[in-house]
């Protein structure tokens, strides 16, 4: 999907956003929400970054902070060479031609009160030169039928259209200015299994006719893995593990990335059992009041002393192969899920095959198929085997899934030593 | 009442309370020819048309369809909670250990939900009373249906805390439901569930609005909990994933119809309904690369208006013109293990793949 261009267009450096916790009655500042806390990485060219994580790690903060539609508590994003923050009104506007965002839920990202023609074409009205007005009505039926709409649903109100067309309607406004960025906050979502594969065939269509660049946050990992060329993993405000698609979800060297990965139900009943599951004990941790040290020690298995007092930094280990970014003091690659290379064309052949039977016609090669499939799976079963005799079923010691903060624990200390010496924050 | 300390295992437990006994081969519950539509200005909305399955003790039932396919109808249904008017219930029967819970008195009816039947919402949050604490609404169970004093229940809402794995579970049945984390909270619901040892459990979508770690830890303590009790658990679901973890037998509906039932390796190995396969083929799987996702094109119909024929054949890619014309009944698929049933004029065809 990569462009051969490896050039970054988009740089984060040390992107740090804190929302202020007001309390008492004169509304004073009592604390931070560290929604993100120093992450940096890089986008380049015609490539989809995935950056997953659960609730409540920051990414979509990351995405808002990407467009300026927030303004960072520090750092910088750097787009094509220029600096996003520092630019004033004007010149912001006429930065965001190169930047657009999709939004999560498609059913409140659009204004009830106006059509489909004027929200599609509304990118058109704020950068006039782009199209001339003359030129818009036809320019925004284009753009609608590139998204996979009819042309004639111009004059239609959103609430005539489904969850799925909706998330199109956002994506043709999305691309209508011809971005070099597409940020995409959890696109993909609040739609149906079905509706959802349609959508991201969209995207992967768009990107390769428009050489897009994408930044595609979502929960999902198995919808990053299948449309992602290089992955950030998020916890608490932190970059947590940095790869290619490969590096994260093959050879994955930071415990958190491989409960997540462990986590994630595959649909295939034959897998019941076989899969190595780590169960992680607990949610995830206030970020008004991050863990001290590594912000994953207080669910992790291999935490030691070292873990509560210093941040691991998110650089280069080694993974087996080569070397990766991962923000662990105790990286070491472990394999938890077991990768099939489906880059063939089983799935089309039996599609084919059915519906020449459907048709009256005999399929050729019939038996082949089901032979090679019936090989494979006794290879993978026998891998499996082997696989299983090593298993152990791990459980992270500590957990943390108290709401309320015990006074005694230092975490609870450290907030406390902190509001006192720094009451305004 | 004096069964405050009482075992797990609610057959013997219970044994002089319940008045319900299963079937022979452990059937608790039948719904047969279910017919739900809900009356509204614009028409009458068919939501089920016409479901038929049976749920055994300590077996795991997945119904599995995407939004307005009438899953969470179809469990509102089971549990009494639909709102009539404006939906109604034109035909079919839900049997209940051989008792229509249908037919039956609405006294002797709210009887069984919490002790027989009893159900776990989506969203923990709304489906929790904001201005009680957890402790009190799990212990309302053993009050109304127990009438234990307010001690003795909250006792035992301790006891269930503690079993749902909630930490400290003595300090927090004080405690409010914005207090909770999501993933707590979903164990509140569930310690509210099994307060009564029902023999049956609908879960309608509990892990959907959590984490995967979460959904996890959710779907382990289910697994166990159904393990411990032999309850038979009605689990409602989009996640294919989910699904193929933990069901034992897997019903896919569309349009308020089942459009296939079987076991859920074969479902997943050979899918005897075109739907069936597009659903499988148009999820990303974590442990394959290269995969190609081929979509199903275009929308679940209007349920004001569906079309003629099969339900499905408006998406269908092997739409032939006896499908627009006749609707397919759920039967048996030909040449299939037994069990197996698909309402497809072709489901021979597309289970042999």
């Amino acid at each position: 999907m990569a462009d051969t261009a490896t050039d970054p267009i988009l740089v984060a450096k040390d992107l740090v956003k804190h929302y202020p916790i007001k309390g008492g009655v004169l509304r004073r500042t009592v604390g931070h929400v560290k929604a993100v806390d120093g992450v940096s990485f890089e986008l380049r060219r015609g490539e989809t970054l995935g950056i997953v994580g659960e609730s409540g790690c920051g990414k979509s903060t990351l995405g808002r902070l990407l467009m300026r539609l927030e303004e960072p508590t520090s750092g910088t994003v750097d787009f094509d060479g220029v600096d996003l923050f520092s630019k004033s009104g004007s010149e912001m506007r006429r930065l965001r031609r190169d930047i657009q965002i999709v939004f999560q839920d498609p059913y409140t990202s659009l204004n009830p009160r106006k059509t489909v023609g004027d929200i599609v074409g509304e990118p058109f009205e704020i950068h006039p030169d782009v199209v001339p007005r003359r030129g818009r009505r036809q320019a925004v039926e284009e753009l609608l039928e590139l998204v996979g709409l009819s042309p004639e649903h111009i004059n239609r109100y959103p609430h005539q259209f489904s969850g799925g067309q909706r998330q199109r309607i956002g994506i043709a406004r999305g691309i209508a200015l011809k971005p070099k960025v597409l940020i995409c906050d959890e696109p993909v979502s609040a739609l149906d299994v079905s509706v959802q594969a349609q959508v991201v065939n969209l995207m992967g269509r768009l990107q390769k006719e428009m050489g897009l660049a994408y930044v595609f946050i979502a929960h999902d990992l198995s919808v990053v893995r299948h449309i992602s060329d290089r992955v950030g993993v998020m916890y608490l405000g932190k970059m947590a593990e940095f790869g290619t698609e490969d590096e994260i979800y093959e050879r994955p060297t930071h415990p958190y990335t491989q409960a997540l990965l462990s986590a994630v139900p595959v649909p295939d009943p034959t897998l019941r059992g076989h899969r190595e599951q780590i169960m992680l004990k607990g949610d995830v941790p206030s970020p008004a009041n991050p863990p001290s040290g590594c912000r994953f020690h207080t669910r992790c298995w291999k935490a030691t002393e070292i873990c509560t007092t210093d941040v691991p930094e998110l650089v280069d280990r080694p993974d087996g192969l080569g070397a990766h970014r991962s923000a662990c003091h105790h990286a070491q690659v472990r394999q938890v899920i077991e990768t099939v290379d489906v880059s063939g064309d089983a799935a089309t052949t039996r599609l084919e095959r059915i519906e020449a039977h459907v048709a009256g016609e005999k399929a050729p090669g019939d038996g082949l198929l089901d032979k090679v499939a019936g090989g494979l799976a006794t290879a993978a079963h026998e891998v499996r085997e082997s696989a299983g005799s090593l298993k152990e079923r791990l459980t992270a010691e500590s957990s943390d899934d108290d709401t309320t903060l015990d006074p005694a624990s230092p975490e609870a200390q450290e907030a406390f030593r902190r509001h006192r010496d720094d009451p305004t924050g | 009442m004096t069964t405050t300390t009482q075992p797990r295992g609610r057959r013997d437990a219970q044994a002089t309370a319940s008045d319900y006994r299963p079937g022979p081969d452990g059937l608790l519950l039948e719904v047969d020819d279910l017919h739900v539509e809900f009356h509204t200005e614009d028409g009458v909305a068919r939501a089920i048309n016409g479901v038929n399955f049976d749920l055994h003790a300590g077996e795991t039932l997945a119904i599995l369809g995407e939004s307005g396919s009438g899953k969470s109808v179809t469990a509102q249904a089971i549990m009494g909670i639909l709102d009539m008017p404006p939906a109604k219930i034109p035909r079919g029967a839900i049997r209940y250990c051989g008792q229509d819970l249908l037919t039956m008195p609405d006294e002797q009816r709210r009887k069984t939900r919490g002790p027989e039947i009893s159900m776990i919402f989506q969203d923990a949050l709304s489906s929790l009373n904001p201005v009680f604490p957890v402790g009190w609404q799990i212990a309302e169970m053993f009050r109304k249906h127990r009438g234990m004093n307010k001690s003795d229940a909250t006792a035992q809402a301790v006891r269930l805390m503690e079993r749902v794995q909630i930490p400290a579970a003595k300090q927090r049945v004080r405690a409010f439901p914005h207090q909770f984390s999501g993933g707590m909270r979903q164990r509140i619901m569930i310690a509210m569930a099994i307060a009564l040892d029902p023999a049956v459990l609908i879960a309608d979508e509990p892990t959907t609005a959590l984490d995967v770690t979460v959904q996890a830890q959710i779907m382990a303590l289910l697994a166990e909990l159904q393990e411990e009790r032999q309850m038979g658990l009605i689990l409602i679901t989009h996640d294919l994933g989910v699904v193929a973890d933990v069901a034992d037998r897997i019903a896919v509906m569309y349009c308020g119809r089942i459009m296939e039932r079987a076991d859920v390796l074969e479902l997943y190995r050979r899918p005897a309904h075109p739907y069936t396969l597009g659903l499988l083929e148009s999820i990303p799987r974590l442990d394959q690369k290269g995969q190609e996702l081929s979509a199903i094109g275009g929308l679940p119909p209007n349920l004001l208006r569906l079309p003629s024929g099969c339900e499905f054949h408006p998406r269908c890619r092997f739409v032939q013109d006896v499908c627009r014309r006749d609707r397919p009944e759920l039967t048996a698929v030909v040449g299939a293990a037994p069990g197996r049933e698909s309402a497809c004029h072709f489901s021979e065809e597309v289970h042999r793949g």
